[in-house]
Parts: C-alpha cells; structure tokens; sequence
C-alpha cells in the first residue's frame, strides 16, 4: 500500500507538470510535440529490457517484441521529431 | 545500484520535462529534442545495471542488442523515409506499438508473478486493456489515414453502442477475474482479446477530419498505458513519462475538439454528417451564383494586391502542393506583396500538420499565423487564396444555428477584398453541406487540381 501510494503520488504530480508544460508548446508545433511524446513514451524500453532478462521463456518472448516496439517508438520518434524541428526556421 | 539505477531515472524524467519545455518555441526546440533523447539513453544504460538484467548473464544482453537492432533499423528507416504529407499516419502507427509494448510487459509481469499483489494485478489489467484499445485502434487510424483497407468515412451499423458497452463491460468482469484469481494467465489474453476488438470498434467510426482528435487521443492513451505499465513494475521512469504523454494527448484532443465546437462524445462517436441537415441545399446555395476564374485573372487580381492570405487545408497535403504554393508565395513577395498563411487548428489530418508541410517548403514559420490573430486582419486584405480547404471557412458556422458546423471558429476570408477558392469541384467538405462562401460578391472559384492548379497559377503570375 505504501509503494501505491508513492507511485500513485508521483503519477498525479507528473500529470500536472505535464499539463503545464504542454499548455506552452504553440500549435505551430504541435506535430513534432505529438512525435516527440511518442519517442518519450518508447520508456517503456526499461520495462521490455526486464521482461527480456527473466528466466521465463514466455516473458523473454514477450520482452522481446515490446523492446522491438518501444525502439522503434524511441529511435523512430526522436528522429523524425528532429528531422521536422530543422525544417522550422525564421526569416532569413 | 538499485538507487542510482533510480537517480538516472529521475535524470532521465527531468530531460524528458526540458525536452517538453524546450517545444514551446521553435528555437529551442531542437535542442529540447536532443536533451529528451540523452534522456532516453541515460534510461536505458542504467537499465543494463538492473538486477534482473545482471542476472541473465550474456544471453540477456544479446537478446536486448538484437531486438534494439531491430526496433532501431525499422525506426530510422520509417523516420528518414516517410513524407511530411504522412506524418499523421506515422504518429498513428507510433501510438500503436506504445500500447503494443505495454500490452506485452504486462503480460509478461503477469506471468512471472509469485503472489502478486492488488496493485500489480489491477495495474496489469489496466495495461492490457488501455494498451490493447491503444494498438488496435491505432492500427484501425493508420489505416483510414492511409484509406487502404477502410473507407476514411466513418462506419456506422446497427447496435454499434450496444456492442461496444457490452465488451467495455466484458473487459471489466475479466479484469475483475484477473484480480481475484491470478493463476492462469489465458484470463489476461481474454481480456486483451475482448478489448483489441473494442479498440477497432471505438475507432471505425470516426471519420477522416475529426483523426486529429482520435490521433491525439490515442497518443494521450499510449501515454496511460505506459504509465499503468510503470504501476506494474513499480518503475517511476515509466509513471512520469507515460502521465506527461497522457497528459500532452489529453490537451491536443481538447484543442482539437475546441477549434470544432465539438464535445469529445460526438467525435468520438463520429455523429458529424449523420444528423439530417435542414440547411440549403447545394443548388439553392449555388445556383447562378457561383463564378469561375482563370489563372490569368487571378494573376492580375494578385499583381494589385498589396497583401495576400492564404488559407491551405487537407487538400493541400492531398496533392502534395507544398512546394508550389511556397513558389508562388516567393513569387509574390519579390513584386513587394506581403504574403501570410491563415492556419486552422483542424486543418489537415493531425494537430499542426499544416505548419509541418509549410516548414518542409520552406516557409517561415513567422508567416503562419494562428486564426485569432489573422481574423480581425481579414478587413484589410487584398486577396485570400483558399487551397484545398472549404468547412474552416464555411461562413455557414456563423451563421446557421442547425448547421452540423455551428459555432466551429472558422477563418473569416469573406471580409478581405476578394477570395479565390482553389478545388476540383463544389462538392462539400466532411461536413456534408454547402458553402455559401463560394456563392459570396466577392469570391471567384479557380477549379482544378492542387498543385497543377498553383503550379498554373505561378506560371501565369511569372508572365503577368
């Protein structure tokens, strides 16, 4: 219940940062903001990387395919929110 | 170790923040970008230290490199090579593997359990459920931005809210059977089942303008499950990332649903187009009104005009007139016009998609201006180009009451001088009903395809 509680704590405060620090990106970027939440949201890497490492073969199976789609969210997300964010420029 | 494997996860928690606080201007965003994905590699090194990782000895790093190979390769290769138009697609299919891997980690914690807990279970099934509707609706989204198995239009069949209330209520009686009895992990594969089901019913009627509200949705929903994920494992990294995602997705969805007057329900539920409109119809609208132009007339209109709007939509994205429209805008500005791009917020098919196509031309993003700040300067210019864009500026919402459009904040064209309205016909926007803009004094209509059209049009203004 104590581990809830913390985790259920840090949850509710992460929620509100995120809505402050989302309420300033312009909708001038929006786009790149959705791309690059989606590279962010590739954490669940860390978790995949566990299931990868346990003795089951069933859950080194499924860590397997989620470390795959989680890259895929990080290595994808952050490249094309990069590649996006170069082509915004000011007048020259 | 365990602590400081920790520690970098809160480093990596606070560049994730700077990375989203950088956004806020295009100048530091590149830079905000590069911190979130120094990030990401401090979270994924420390997690090379975990226990469990130490544990499996060689075979667990070699798994780990191959399958980040592999993510890593098909990442780059689908960023570097998909085309700005496609983006929303992209985002889409990225929503779906977050829910996708969610869905798996679960399953997986599930199934090595000993003697779970209340939280692990509760927090498994929410992961399996969220991150199951997240995937396969993302899948269903991806496909109708594509239109290549589905229609863009939205589905509709009979008992189709009855259906979905009965597996939302199936989902919840297994999610309950998984809290009260743990042991057989079928029951958690049954719920995942029953609720990839639900997330292609939830997203089949929602039709192709209102996906930048369901993309936004499901990114906010990719987001919760990561962090029901993080409840699983007990792992802050993934609580704090997957509650600023779920909280970005929220925000866009509501800004989304603002800039159409909308409640989430009626998008959600794709109710726009179904209702019986009592409004005019096309030919009461149209009739003798409509006036149809030349690209020499249009250049001659644009050779007085001291300053130009234009007002791209969808059908900009459609026929990939970008580059044209960025030519014709150059062009325009070395004869002394000043030219500026109205921007709706729903324009397109995901929040922003606009700016992006605009940006990739070249246009600087100080000319794209946000729709109140360039309506009340409507009044004071020449010429507005309208291209491949038509309910944003339906005058309709204003004015109508009954329209399914009413109240939509739309960009107010009819007050400059003249309009022109590039399109291949009249034939009405997703709303379904006519525009009585193109019927209007002061507009002419330049028929034809996208970028032909333009491409015509900077032809026309080069010889004038």
């Amino acid at each position: 219940m104590e581990t809830f509680i913390s985790a259920l704590t840090i949850f509710v405060l992460a929620v509100f940062v995120g809505v402050f620090v989302i309420k300033r990106v312009p909708p001038l970027l929006h786009t790149p903001l959705m791309s690059g939440s989606n590279a962010i949201s590739g954490i669940t890497i860390v978790g995949a990387m566990i299931s990868i490492a346990t003795p089951s073969p069933v859950s080194t199976i499924f860590g397997f395919i989620a470390v795959v789609f989680a890259t895929i969210n990080v290595v994808g997300g952050f490249l094309v929110t990069h590649r996006m964010l170069g082509m915004f420029r000011k007048k020259e | 170790m365990f602590s400081l494997i920790n520690i970098l996860y809160l480093v990596a928690a606070v560049l994730f923040i700077q990375g989203l606080v950088g956004l806020s201007h295009p100048r530091t965003a590149v830079r905000g970008n590069q911190m979130a994905s120094l990030g990401m590699l401090i979270a994924i090194i420390a997690t090379l230290f975990d226990r469990n990782v130490l544990g499996a000895g060689a075979r667990g790093y070699m798994l780990i490199a191959a399958a980040i190979t592999v993510g890593a390769l098909i990442g780059a290769v689908i960023a570097l090579r998909i085309k700005m138009t496609a983006m929303p697609q992209m985002v889409a299919l990225l929503n779906g593997f977050g829910g996708g891997a969610s869905v798996l980690i679960a399953g997986a914690a599930l199934h090595d359990a000993v003697n779970p807990n209340l939280q692990l279970l509760v927090a498994t099934a929410a992961s399996g459920i969220i991150g199951a509707v997240t995937f396969w609706g993302s899948l269903v989204a991806f496909d109708k931005l594509q239109e290549f198995l589905l229609p863009g239009k939205p589905v509709h069949f009979p008992l189709q809210q009855p259906l979905n209330a009965l597996l939302a209520v199936l989902a919840l009686a297994l999610a309950a059977w998984i809290v009260i009895d743990p042991s057989s992990d079928a029951t958690y594969w049954a719920l995942v089942l029953v609720a990839s089901i639900l997330g292609v019913l939830l997203t089949i009627p929602i039709g192709g303008a209102d996906m930048p509200v369901a993309v936004a949705l499901l990114n906010s929903y990719s987001g919760l499950a990561g962090a029901a994920a993080g409840f699983v494992l007990n792992n802050n990294a993934l609580i704090i990332t997957g509650s600023l995602v779920g909280a970005s997705g929220i925000i866009l969805s509501q800004i989304m649903c603002k800039a159409m007057n909308r409640s989430l329900a009626n998008v959600l539920l794709g109710k726009l187009g179904s209702g019986s409109s009592d409004g005019a119809s096309a030919d009461e609208t149209y009739a003798g009104k409509v006036k149809s132009t030349s690209p020499e007339e249009i250049a001659m209109l644009l050779d007085t005009a001291r300053r130009v709007v234009i007002v791209p939509g969808y059908g900009l994205a459609v026929s990939q007139a970008q580059h044209a429209v960025r030519e014709l805008a150059t062009l325009l500005e070395s004869k002394g016009t000043t030219v500026e791009f109205g921007i709706h917020p729903v324009a397109g098919r995901m929040p922003g998609h606009m700016n992006v196509l605009l940006a990739e031309a070249d246009v600087p993003y100080d000319k794209l201006k946000e729709i109140d700040e360039i309506n009340p300067q409507f009044g004071q210019v020449d010429v507005v180009l309208v291209i491949g864009a038509n309910d944003v500026v339906n005058p309709l919402a204003n004015t109508d009451p009954a329209s399914p459009i009413a109240g939509m904040p739309i960009l107010e064209v009819g007050n400059a001088r003249s309009v022109i309205v590039m399109k291949r016909s009249l034939s009405p926007g997703f709303a379904g009903i006519p525009n009585p803009l193109f019927a209007a004094d002061n507009c002419l209509m330049y028929f034809g395809d996208g970028k032909a059209a333009v491409q015509a049009l900077v032809a026309a203004v080069k010889e004038g």
